[in-house]
């Protein structure tokens, strides 16, 4: 980073802190290499290459229908990819349902409608999964449920029902209980496309706090600010495929393929 | 809450008082006029109701109550007191005399204690299925799962108890018998049936197609036939095989593949991320059927659930064509008493208020169960 000159003495030591606080190792947790999928005959996924350090924050972005919902879910088999390989935490994904559990385990993940459990309190939703996958005693679950819920800052709602919560509270409990099975790695499916422009602050909050205690995040999202501030990688996908990779800076300031400028002058536009 | 404002006062933005309603919209005045006298349709509509409920109301009463004779030994009985009146009514005096065999049919008078036992375990054992708030709720459900076959012993015998054969079985024991196992029998079936229909394995979803339309297709009676005649053919010579247990399984069958489709909808309500979300946290199929899909997938299809119930109940009457005595058989059989010819209007209007206060009560346990089930706003 130090090589943008225009940049004065101080903004450097900030970007340098931020960086080193958001240290990435060099230990690989996700490999996807020559990875295709169609949807019937349509071919969603093209010859997707991606590598994914621990630690690592990567946000994706690109126009509505280039694949990168669909690539994160393929992550953790919410849909499936007819070629290539995912290897996640040294377990390739295949058919074998236990391979799939492992991977579920490591990894959890945020959606764009929230799809909190509407029946269950917001406690009942983060401690379901430990109980029943993990088999953590009750007790033990909702402790932790809480601990999640007061980092989201949120834990007076524990009692409620989802249905009783704003959209930016209840995306904060999808995030808590995603956090309660302690996954090593985070998917956030457009995790502020739905929300009220007042509560995506909140969440993004969140979501910076979590990149800056180490979490491995691979986020789809159209927040830009976000992907300049936390982002350590911005992927670019246009047509199923991967069309540029950079670290945020350089993809702002110097976006290399034409698609890419064309999107990044839609996006910034207003 | 201010109760008002000061006249010609001008409010800065952000402090104008919430004020109380118009006197229109509150206390009687307002509920009449917006429930009874809303337009002139409404008022119309009001006016027609009031004069049906009084050509209707006081006859009912009259012949019901007012008028009936609960006393007697014949219709003639009857015939004398009201003409002595000079009245209409109710000849209850008939259901009295035959009130024992309307309720236990012809099973042998000194083991109806057995029914009576069984009718109060059948309460007992439904308190904490239905109520939630059950004191030790977990453990009484092990009671009430296993209560079924201990009224089972009771009713049939065997075991150090009197068997009775079943088809001494009769009366409102007999609805209640069908009815009750239909209804616990049918419902995880149908569940089991609606599930293996959404099933991804190609076998699973055939043979449940396959039960469902079957089943649907065919009229419940023919089944009935099917079970009291047809099954001899199939079975090997000599087998016996009880008639109310085949009825029984039929009733079941028949419940349940209506109850498939019922749950299926239900099902298919339930957003599609409900069951990514249970995936991606590493729920198992079962796990996430048992604690996502299905809690809401049932609590959506409850009134379609009920629905059906309140049908197979009173389709149990269907039996009577069979040689079953349910109630309208042993009312039938009792209008051919020479002593009580002619009272066709009692039996019927008495088995009618039976199956309405138990198909009120069903009717009444789903509204309460989907109130306590909501969760939204």
């Amino acid at each position: 980073m130090t090589e943008h000159e225009q940049l004065s003495e101080e903004e450097i030591a900030q970007l340098e802190a931020a960086a080193t606080k958001l240290k990435v190792s060099d230990e690989l947790t996700i490999q996807i290499k020559g990875m295709h999928k169609w949807y019937g005959s349509f071919h969603v996924l093209k010859n997707v290459n991606l590598d994914v350090f621990k630690g690592e924050r990567i946000v994706i972005c690109g126009p509505s229908g280039s694949g990168k919902s669909t690539l994160i879910r393929c992550i953790n088999r919410l849909e499936e990819h007819q070629q290539g390989d995912i290897i996640v935490n040294n377990v390739t994904l295949t058919n074998d349902l236990k391979n799939i559990d492992l991977i579920r385990k490591d990894v959890g993940m945020v959606f764009q409608h929230f799809n909190l459990f509407p029946h269950l309190t917001v406690l009942e939703n983060c401690a379901l999964a430990p109980i029943w996958v993990k088999q953590v005693p009750r007790k033990e679950a909702e402790e932790t449920a809480m601990k999640y819920l007061t980092r989201v800052k949120i834990p007076e709602q524990a009692d409620k029902f989802p249905g009783q919560l704003s959209g930016g509270q209840q995306q904060r409990v999808a995030i808590a209980r995603s956090l309660c099975m302690n996954p090593e790695i985070m998917l956030f499916d457009e995790p502020t496309s739905a929300l009220d422009p007042e509560m995506i602050k909140e969440v993004l909050d969140v979501m910076i706090e979590l990149a800056q205690e180490g979490m491995t995040m691979l986020c789809v999202t159209h927040e830009m600010g976000f992907a300049k501030t936390v982002a350590n990688r911005v992927i670019f996908m246009d047509g199923g495929e991967i069309i540029e990779e950079n670290e945020p800076h350089q993809f702002f300031d110097n976006p290399q393929h034409e698609r890419t400028k064309l999107f990044l002058s839609q996006i910034l536009a207003h | 809450m201010s109760s008002a404002i000061e006249e010609g006062k001008t409010y800065e933005p952000g402090t104008y008082p919430d004020l109380p309603p118009p006197a229109s919209e509150i206390g009687v005045y307002g509920w009449v006029y917006n429930n009874l006298l809303k337009g002139w349709v409404n008022s119309i509509l009001t006016a027609v109701t009031i004069v049906f409920l009084v050509v209707v109301i006081p006859p009912s009463v009259n012949w019901l109550f007012l008028n009936a004779v609960f006393e007697g030994a014949s219709r003639d009985d009857c015939r004398a007191i009201m003409n002595e009146a000079g009245t209409n009514g109710a000849c209850w005096a008939f259901i009295g005399h035959r009130f024992e065999l309307f309720v236990y049919g012809f099973y042998p008078v000194e083991e109806r204690w057995r029914v009576d036992i069984s009718f109060i375990l059948m309460l007992a054992a439904l308190v904490p299925v239905l109520w939630d708030k059950t004191p030790n709720r977990g453990k009484l459900m092990i009671a009430s799962a296993i209560a079924p076959f201990v009224i089972g012993w009771l009713l049939v015998g065997g075991l150090g108890l009197e068997p009775v054969p079943t088809d001494k079985f009769g009366g409102f024991m007999l609805t209640l018998v069908i009815g009750v196992t239909g209804i616990v029998g049918s419902l995880p079936i149908g569940i089991v049936l609606a599930l293996g229909r959404q099933s991804h394995l190609p076998a699973v979803r055939m043979v449940c197609v396959v039960f469902i339309e079957f089943i649907r297709g065919v009229p419940l009676i023919t089944l009935l036939f099917v079970a009291s005649t047809m099954l001899n053919y199939f079975l090997p010579p000599g087998t016996t095989f009880d008639l109310l247990l085949r009825v029984l399984i039929m009733v079941t069958l028949f419940a349940s593949a209506y109850l498939a489709e019922v749950v299926r909808g239900g099902l298919q309500a339930i957003p599609k991320g409900q069951q990514e979300a249970a995936d991606s946290m590493g729920l198992k199929y079962w796990q996430s059927m048992r604690l996502i899909i299905l809690p809401q997938a049932l609590k959506i299809s409850i009134p379609g659930i009920v629905n059906t119930f309140i049908g197979l109940y009173k389709d149990t009457t269907l039996v009577i064509i069979i040689g079953l005595f349910d109630p309208l058989g042993v009312g039938r059989a009792s209008l051919a008493d020479t002593k009580w010819q002619g009272l066709s209007t009692e039996v019927y209007v008495f088995v009618a208020i039976f199956f309405f206060i138990s198909c009120i009560a069903m009717a009444r346990y789903s509204l309460y169960l989907e109130k306590k089930l909501h969760t939204g706003h």
